[in-house]
């Protein structure tokens, strides 16, 4: 179909379809040019010069990441002046990094630390004064060390690109150059929407989730005596958790995470996905009572504390849309110090409840004032999976041997729907399982609506109809297509009825706390979020529950506490309302 | 072919001409002052607001004043020129208040000229007559530079004295091309404004006989081709600095009124754009410059006909064209000059350049640091687009186009044209990989072409002349004239306009008076922060393109520091060095980091802690930084320290080894020491030290203590009697 163009790299000839960069030409006959800023889903900046080459006709290097492959060129990806001028190009960049690897959190993950070793940079050279800067841990979520920053660009580029916020930006210039929101102001009086995106593009730990790991070792610590600690996992923990400790991408390890936890201390384990279905029941209702009395439509899905930030900040006119239900997280911990407390006979405040989550935005959720009891927050602690995982390693468990169990109950029984939340369109699919119960009386006879199982950076839309009503719907990952999806609807072009969007690209299985996946993959591959999320599919199909309304633990939360969905005791206990936060300086 | 257009030029010339002929300039006294970003700090203004006072007071309606842009005589302003009616313009220097007093007594009320204070004066009388020979150093002349010789023989057979004809030497007029035929040598004669071609040497004594003793015009030997710069030689032409100069892209600098229309096109102004329009031929224009081997002047050097040719290419029809105003190098201001001197010049440039690659948009890039540039370039965009030269249907001719003025913020790397893209896109302003070249997607995506603002002063002169003229005036390569700034050790500073190939040596010691202060030339810089060091041994080296490149400098935009023996090498690629880290944008790795390290090492080098090993780690560094950065000014950076270490290694080792600067300007690496058979005792360095280090009683000879000496050099500056020794 396109073109091909034939080029030589390294003396050996090769056809390419013209458009094709260098980088990728080489790759096709085996060789992989060494790199750092690339990033295959974000655009093309050419700017640590890693991946430079020698080009015939050149006398200079061009960065075959950047750089499209022409008719007869002809590339040198190996000469004795390349190899040293990357070597040199890593040793600058550590010359300006702190020697703090062995206690740095990307400790063997870092990027830079494994090119380091690739290139062979065995002594410095040219070291000399290193950039200082402060580091801005202000964020309830999101941590920024611009000395560990090498100004690859990805978090600029992922915040603008991929999430629509554009919240960062290089500052200053030349060797003082710093990446940061605007004015260099604090984190957390910024634009930024905390989805931690930036965190898992980051090649170093330039930016980081807050620790919360020294709250849970706290509480941990003296369980028994004071708190009765309660751990509740997310959906798109089992899906990537194992990945951690040496698994292959997209092996569910739930059974093998529960024992774990247990190990660890913790006196009940919960599960976030009996609070998906829960968040699914309310928010069915929520829709069908909106579709009944005329709106507002429509429905915007709430459980992404990433994507909230983003309505309140910069579609706050849309908040009326919002569900007003409370996300699946908040839900479930509410839950525990209520309903769990009284039938365990515990006071609210001596329990203490640790969430752990694919997400670096929860730790903002959780901070949130709306979220408390009592004026304590019902989250005391959101570790993301990646902080769980060191943890792990921590305790000395070896994780790979550790036999299944199952989690604790009432809170930790979940249908198929409530597993799926952490693919991006599985809110949906969930939604439409109970909206069509609603509806129709029955179950639908194909459970799986693969219409609205996307990949990552799509928007996807169809339209199902129950019992003669059609329900347009649309979902959406990544602030930017969720963008392009509002300002539709804004326009009045697009007419639907439900929407669901998660921040990160993928959903939550491609979250701002999920493991860093191996160097030379990189996060929002779509091999790896599919892998992740067939886990999660594999999930609900080998269940036999796989509608929420039929969780029996659901119904009898309803019979004997909430009463009804969207009745009073559901309304004051499981949802919240939003305000908007319009960053200084926008609109 | 189109009749709109030829009838719209016709009468906008018509009307400009009988504007100026109803001045009657001819028979009135004019006063013209310069009004340029550097002559109103020199005090322009308050000599002009002088000289209106003396004319009120005077009540004579026959004085004019006339406001003109910047010659670029930069040292010696500000300048103000007198011309009495049938007389040689005189130019004064360094013009205050009491000066303008005298002026108006003695010159324009008495008749006599200041000698004393004419700009450059070298005779003490004004002479009545001056005659030019032209001599381009790259030409093959009749009879060489002997027929001048010859003149001033003949002349002084005839008892006839300097001072009432003077005879001097210019450069090339660039007639030659223009009237056709065998090379010949021409002359011009002031101040009747006459050109001659002479052959032989008949016709100068035809020029004695006639033109001299009786006073009349030789109409056998006159050429009626007029030199593209005759107004500035006119008015210029008795100051050596000037007439040495071939001025293209200065032709009216320092000669118009920069917000004057009517005065632009008294000198063929829109001439150019007229002829482009009224032909309609884009192509035409595009091979006009390519034959003209116009090279860009900001930099990079690339062929401006084969750009405008890869913009005219591209299927996207949706273009723009930029006016590269950027000029951040220290101490270089010619696109600054051309800028408010002759902002119509450019405009009309631009508007041929939109016209031959077909755009409908066009930018000036000028930084804010400008605001007289800025200001003046409005003006004139708004004038033309009053007078139907810019906005729809221009001249009548059918093809629309539009300029807008963006302002830099300031970055030097703005000038890099991918980095100035984004910043005007309002991006910041970085550079961006290249190729997509700008031509192919710039601005917006769009098929963009950017210039500097001096490639855009010669567009319309190439226009009028043809391209083939503009060639023949430089070298096989590179065709035309280049603006240098020159500054540094040199006598006479300012900006110099010369054919491409042009030696390094006839613009330092002929044009620029040569080293001051006697001192000898160590080296010639050239061409910015990130150009590199001519040693003196390679003076006589042509000024082109690929002769810099091949000496380890560039052209860049045309900087050129005079570097004498006082000056230390090392010390100097630290300044320059020192520049570049500065203004490093911080995208790439090698230019972030790599000149960061470099300068590190050069100041470890310049205090004297300085290893051999540096000198390797310079060496790989600047290598790196060359090879691998994103964009130019990274791959450029790294120049001088290459060219210096290249040309003046036994300087760096005699700072690493001995610790030792020859020059005596690392201030770590000296000493000062009080020779005790000099100094009487006066105390004056005692009182003049800061630190109170110098001890010892009146009338007998003092000592510095080395310890607590910060080695400031007052005691240096300050001693009478020489007594003290910088070691």
């Amino acid at each position: 179909m396109s073109q091909m163009i034939s080029l030589k790299i390294d003396g050996e000839s090769i056809l390419v379809p013209a458009g094709t960069t260098v980088m990728d030409a080489a790759e096709k006959i085996g060789i992989h040019i060494p790199r750092l800023c690339y990033h295959p889903d974000l655009s093309l900046e050419g700017n640590c010069r890693v991946c430079v080459v020698a080009v015939e006709g050149f006398d200079h290097g061009l960065a075959s990441c950047a750089t499209t492959a022409w008719e007869g060129m002809e590339v040198q990806t190996n000469s004795p002046m390349i190899r040293q001028a990357r070597r040199d190009i890593v040793e600058l960049l550590l010359d300006n990094h702190p020697k703090d690897c062995q206690t740095c959190d990307r400790d063997g993950n870092c990027e830079l630390q494994n090119l380091s070793y690739r290139m062979g940079v065995r002594e410095r050279l040219f070291e000399g004064k290193r950039k200082q800067f402060p580091i801005d841990d202000a964020s309830a979520s999101v941590v920024r060390n611009a000395e560990k920053c090498i100004l690859c660009g990805r978090c600029i580029r992922v915040c603008g690109e991929v999430q629509g916020v554009f919240n960062l930006s290089q500052h200053g210039r030349g060797f003082t150059t710093v990446v940061g929101p605007a004015n260099l102001g604090p984190m957390d009086e910024s634009a930024c929407i905390q989805c931690g995106q930036c965190v898992s593009v980051c090649p170093t730990a330039a930016f980081l989730e807050q620790d919360h790991t020294e709250r849970v070792w706290k509480a941990l610590g003296y369980r028994r005596t004071e708190k009765h600690v309660v751990v509740t996992t997310a959906p798109a923990i089992r899906a990537a958790l194992g990945e951690a400790f040496g698994l292959p991408v997209g092996t569910p390890v739930t059974g093998k995470m529960v024992t774990a936890l247990r190990r660890m201390g913790f006196d009940a384990i919960f599960d976030v996905n009996f609070s998906a279905d829960l968040t699914i029941m309310e928010e069915a209702h929520e829709l069908l009572k909106r579709l009944e009395g005329g709106g507002p439509l429509p429905l915007l899905t709430s459980c992404s504390p990433g994507w909230v930030s983003f309505l309140e900040k910069f579609y706050p006119e849309m908040i009326p849309h919002m569900s007003s239900c409370k996300s699946p997280m908040q839900m479930q911990s509410t839950l525990i110090k209520t309903y769990y407390a009284q039938q365990k006979g515990l006071d609210p405040k001596d329990v203490y409840v640790v969430s752990v989550m694919p997400c670096v935005a929860k730790k903002f959720e959780a901070a949130r004032p709306e979220h408390q009891l009592d004026g304590v927050p019902t989250t005391d602690a959101v570790i993301t999976t990646r902080e769980l995982a060191q943890m792990i390693k921590s305790y000395g468990i070896d994780f790979q041997k550790l036999p299944d169990s199952d989690f604790d109950h009432p809170l930790g029984t979940s249908s198929g729907a409530g597993d799926i939340f952490g693919a991006t369109g599985g809110v949906m699919e969930a939604a439409l399982r109970t909206a069509a119960f609603k509806l129709t009386g029955k179950n639908l006879g194909n459970l799986e609506l693969t219409e609205v199982r996307g990949v990552t950076g799509e928007i996807r839309e169809t339209s199902v109809t129950l019992a003669g009503t059609t329900i347009n719907v649309a979902v959406a990952n990544g602030l930017q297509n969720a963008k392009v999806l509002l300002d539709a609807v804004k326009r009045g072009e697009k007419d639907y009825h439900l929407i669901e969007i998660m921040a990160c690209p993928g959903g939550c299985i491609c979250g701002g706390g999920q493991p860093y996946p191996p160097i030379g993959t990189y996060t929002m591959n779509r091999d790896l979020a599919k892998a992740r999320a067939n886990a999660l599919y594999s999930i609900d199909s080998g269940k036999t529950l796989r509608c929420s309304h039929d969780n029996p633990d659901i119904q009898k939360l309803y019979a004997d506490f909430l009463g009804e969905p969207l009745g009073p005791k559901a309304h004051e206990l499981l949802h919240t309302h939003y305000t908007a936060r319009t960053p200084r300086g926008i609109r | 072919m189109s009749l709109p257009v030829r009838d719209f030029y016709r009468s906008m010339a018509d009307r400009v001409g009988k504007n100026l002929a109803d001045q009657d300039l001819g028979n009135k006294i004019l006063v013209q002052v310069g009004s340029a970003t550097c002559e109103h700090a020199a005090g322009s203004q308050a000599v002009a607001e002088e000289f209106v006072r003396h004319i009120r007071a005077s009540g004579r309606k026959d004085i004019i004043i006339h406001r003109t842009g910047c010659t670029g005589r930069c040292s010696r302003e500000p300048i103000l020129g007198v011309q009495l009616p049938g007389q040689i313009p005189v130019k004064y220097e360094r013009v205050n208040r009491d000066l303008v007093h005298r002026i108006f007594i003695e010159h324009i009320q008495g008749g006599t000229p200041i000698m004393k204070h004419v700009l450059d004066h070298s005779t003490e009388v004004m002479p009545e007559r001056e005659f030019l020979f032209c001599e381009g150093s790259r030409c093959q002349r009749p009879g060489g530079e002997s027929l001048r010789d010859r003149f001033n023989a003949m002349l002084a057979a005839r008892g006839i004295e300097p001072h009432q004809v003077h005879v001097a030497a210019a450069s090339c007029f660039g007639v030659c091309s223009l009237a056709g035929g065998a090379p010949a040598t021409y002359v011009l004669a002031r101040p009747e404004k006459v050109l001659y071609r002479i052959t032989r040497e008949e016709d100068l004594a035809d020029l004695l006989a006639i033109h001299v003793a009786e006073g009349r015009v030789v109409e056998r030997l006159r050429v009626l081709e007029e030199p593209i710069a005759l107004e500035f030689l006119e008015r210029y032409g008795d100051v050596a600095f000037f007439n040495r100069q071939s001025r293209i892209a200065l032709r009216n600098a320092g000669v118009v009124d920069p917000d004057s229309l009517d005065e632009y096109v008294g000198f063929d102004g829109f001439k150019a754009l007229a002829a482009v329009l009224e032909r309609g031929e884009p192509e035409w224009v595009v091979n006009e410059m390519t034959k003209a081997r116009l090279r860009g002047r900001g930099g990079g050097g690339f062929l401006t006909g084969t750009k405008w040719g890869f913009a005219r290419k591209q299927a996207d029809t949706t273009r723009f064209i930029i006016c590269n105003g950027d000029e951040g190098d220290p101490g270089a201001f010619m696109d600054r000059s051309m800028l408010e001197s002759d902002p119509f010049n450019i405009v009309e440039g631009m508007i041929i350049g939109g016209f031959a690659i077909g755009a409908q948009k066009g930018f000036f890039y000028i930084r804010a640091e400008y605001p007289l540039a800025i200001r003046r370039i409005q003006h004139a965009i708004d004038t033309c687009r009053a007078n139907g030269l810019l906005g729809t249907d221009i001249m009548g001719s059918g093809f629309d186009f539009d300029l807008e003025i963006r302002l830099g913020a300031g970055a030097f790397v703005c000038g890099e044209e991918t980095a100035l893209i984004r910043s005007i896109e309002g991006e910041r302003g970085q550079p961006k990989v290249r190729p997509p070249y700008p031509t192919d997607r710039g601005l917006w995506g769009h098929p963009t072409v950017i210039n500097n603002v001096e490639t855009f002063a010669n567009v319309s002169a190439i226009v009028r002349f043809s391209g083939d003229w503009y060639a023949r005036i430089g070298t096989e390569k590179s065709g035309g004239t280049k603006v240098f700034a020159l500054a540094g050790k040199v006598r006479h500073t300012g900006l110099v306009e010369v054919p491409l190939g042009t030696s390094l040596s006839r613009i330092v010691n002929d044009i620029g008076g040569g080293v001051s202060g006697g001192k000898q030339l160590k080296a010639i810089q050239t061409g910015g922060p990130a150009g590199g060091f001519i040693p003196a041994s390679m003076q006589d080296m042509e000024v082109d393109f690929e002769p810099l490149q091949k000496a380890g400098s560039i052209m860049g935009s045309g900087g050129m520091i005079v570097l004498s023996e006082d000056d230390c090498m090392v010390d100097i690629a630290k300044f320059y060095m020192a520049f570049s880290q500065e203004e490093s944008c911080g995208k790439c790795t090698p230019c972030r980091e790599g000149t960061t390290r470099i300068l590190e090492i050069l100041e470890r080098i310049t205090q004297g802690k300085g290893v051999l090993e540096d000198l390797d780690k310079l060496h790989r560094l600047s290598r790196l930084c060359q090879r691998t950065s994103l964009c130019g000014l990274g791959r450029a950076a790294p120049n001088p320290v290459l060219s210096s270490i290249k040309h003046f290694r036994a300087e760096y080792l005699a700072h690493i080894q001995d610790k030792h600067c020859p020059a005596k300007k690392c201030v770590a690496l000296i000493r000062y020491e009080i020779n005790a058979e000099k100094c009487i005792g006066c105390t004056i360095c005692d009182r003049n030290c800061p630190v109170e280090c110098i001890t010892g009683a009146r009338k007998e000879a003092h000592v510095i203590d080395q310890a607590a000496c910060i080695k400031c050099g007052n005691c240096f500056d300050v001693c009478k009697f020489a007594a003290i020794d910088r070691v």
